[in-house]
């Protein structure tokens, strides 16, 4: 059980602070000194930014269930995920269960919902990929400025089981999600990809645990960020193979540009080898927009402002593209495009 | 008419251009020829606002327009098209999207309309096939991976499509081989019309035996010191540049 799932919105004494290292670009306790009130009611309006690709749904609103918090997936199915908030300065905890049975195929489309002022999220999902079943997990997050939330995703993959995970978010007043995910048995494979897109003041924090217990897994990850103003971005990756998960394959990366003076990332990729028969890699790379380029693009006519826009679009489809699912794909470049 | 007078641009505080000035007339292709270090380079990037080259002193106008007045977006708007000695390469960004951004950027700068998609498709196809560029080029990254030739083509190609009014080409021969730099020559000289005017800034006389200028300047120590006919350049080409250069004390 990490931090994040053992936080308790109704008791401050479990919010983890920047003593604790896997907290410590994300200090929760900094901006949270106290449990906030719980959160009242909200009404669910807004059909949510997936609703044309139809399927089940699970909704909260405010944490609280809207029908049922449990989906159990088989054959080919669609699944929306909404956690809706609509609060000010209170607080509120949502749990979904996920479990995809043998041979099924999910499509997971989660959004986090955000309306309202300084409130406090906190939701976790668990989601269990049995034997030769697939999950495409897809999470776009839009919240206000100074909200606070937490996510947190517990991911176990059984045999052969396929995972894929695309979160994308605009950040908030302090944002974490994580996603910690074990490959339980032997030929799992994962994605687990990642994309933030920060202005203002905004700090977004993407933190993944990946725990190969098991022989001939593969993992790969593709995380990439821009900064605006004076937001800051967290990526935090750690890989660990155990003793016995030989034949891992496991590749993680991290890129991320800077388009302002006073925009910050932090990256802390990890990775912990105890197998012997393995291949492992990282990369991660901080920049800034390329001022030749601008120039290049604005003698041909392109406004500043445009260029910019362009290359940041260009330099974070990279992720996007990486989604299998055509129309959840397009979904997401428009809800993208419409926030550069 | 371009209209350059008394120019003095610094880089870095340093004082390139100093006191440049020079006119080209509508339709006309004017050669500007230097030795390294004179400021042909710093000319071009002077005239398309290229952050850095601070404008100390003079004046430059496009058709009776405040050049000077203007950001880099609004000089392209504007007609100003500066084909780069080293072209940018532009990461995720399709060739074909970036021509077609910049295309209405312009437009909408101008208040005109834009063009639609299919009606550009059409246009791309048939100066690419005229430049006898393969169409698939045009779907990757803008210039990323491109020979220095390839490049060279991607900037004609743009010139064809943007149809600006004032073209400077910097040491637009530079990487090129002589098959190479026949079709782009052959690809400007195809872009020459009585309401166009161009500048070719070149070190070497090869280009201009290609594209044929109406006239020669020489370009020494941040200021035109000589100007003639295409017979200047064969001069320049023979006898070189040392005696337009300051002699030293």
């Amino acid at each position: 059980m990490s931090a994040a799932f053992q936080i308790d919105l109704t008791n401050a004494e479990t919010f983890p602070t920047r003593r604790t290292e896997a907290w410590k670009y994300s200090d929760l306790k900094r901006w949270l000194r106290e449990a906030p009130e719980p959160s009242g009611t909200a009404l669910v309006g807004a059909p949510g930014p997936f609703y044309d690709l139809g399927g089940e749904a699970i909704v909260f609103a405010n944490g609280r269930p809207v029908g049922v918090t449990d989906f159990i997936a088989s054959g080919v199915q669609t699944l929306r995920l909404r956690f809706l908030s609509d609060a000010i300065g209170t607080g509120h905890t949502a749990a979904a269960r996920i479990v995809a049975r043998p041979g099924a195929r999910l499509l997971l489309l989660e959004t986090h919902e955000g309306k309202g002022s300084a409130y406090v999220a906190h939701n976790k999902v668990e989601i269990d990929v049995a034997r030769d079943a697939e999950v495409t997990r897809i999470v776009l997050i839009e919240e206000p400025e100074d909200a606070i939330s937490v996510t947190n995703a517990e991911v176990r993959l059984e045999a052969g089981g396929r995972y894929r995970q695309t979160v994308v978010t605009t950040g908030a007043k302090l944002q974490r999600i994580e996603t910690q995910l074990s490959h339980g048995a032997e030929g799992a494979d994962a994605r687990l990809d990642g994309l933030y897109l920060l202005k203002g003041s905004r700090h977004a924090d993407l933190t993944t645990v990946v725990d190969h217990l098991a022989a001939d897994g593969t993992t790969s990850q593709l995380t990439k960020g821009v900064v605006h103003d004076a937001a800051r971005g967290v990526f935090q990756g750690k890989i660990i193979v155990e003793r016995g998960a030989d034949g891992t394959d496991a590749r993680m990366a991290h890129n991320a540009l800077i388009a302002s003076e006073r925009g910050e990332i932090d990256a802390k990729p990890e990775l912990i080898i105890y197998a012997d028969d393995v291949q492992c890699a990282h990369g991660n790379t901080v920049g800034t927009l390329d001022e030749s380029a601008l120039f290049y693009m604005q003698q041909r006519g392109i406004p500043a402002d445009e260029a910019r826009a362009l290359l940041v679009q260009a330099f974070l489809f990279e992720v996007i593209d990486r989604i299998e699912d055509e129309a959840a794909k397009e979904v997401v470049r428009a809800w993208l495009t419409a926030r550069l | 008419m371009l209209s350059i007078n008394n120019l003095h641009v610094s880089v870095a505080d340093k004082p390139i251009l100093k006191g440049l000035t020079l006119e080209v007339p509508a339709g006309e292709v004017h050669a500007v020829m230097g030795p390294n270090g004179a400021g042909k380079s710093t000319l071009g990037y002077s005239l398309s606002g290229r952050p850095g080259y601070e404008v100390t002193d003079g004046s430059a106008s496009w058709n009776g327009q405040d050049l000077l007045d203007l950001d880099p977006a609004e000089r392209a708007a504007a007609g100003v098209f500066l084909s780069f000695q080293y072209p940018m390469e532009i990461p995720g960004v399709p060739a074909m999207t970036f021509i077609r951004t910049a295309l209405n950027a312009q437009k909408r700068a101008r208040g005109e309309e834009e063009v639609s998609a299919p009606a550009f498709l059409k246009q791309v196809k048939a100066a690419s096939q005229a430049l006898k560029m393969d169409f698939d080029m045009l779907k990757r990254p803008l210039n990323v991976g491109f020979s220095g030739g390839e490049k060279k083509r991607m900037e004609i190609l743009q010139m064809a499509l943007l149809e600006p009014s004032l073209l400077i080409l910097d040491e637009t021969d530079s990487g090129l081989d002589i098959d190479a730099l026949r079709i782009v020559s052959d690809g400007v000289n195809a872009l020459r019309r009585a309401d166009r005017s161009m500048l070719v800034i070149t070190h070497y006389q090869r280009l201009l035996d290609y594209i044929k200028p109406d006239k020669v300047h020489v370009l020494a120590a941040g200021r035109i010191v000589a100007s003639g006919g295409p017979e200047l350049a064969l001069e320049l080409e023979a006898e070189g540049y040392d005696k337009f250069l300051p002699t030293a004390a």
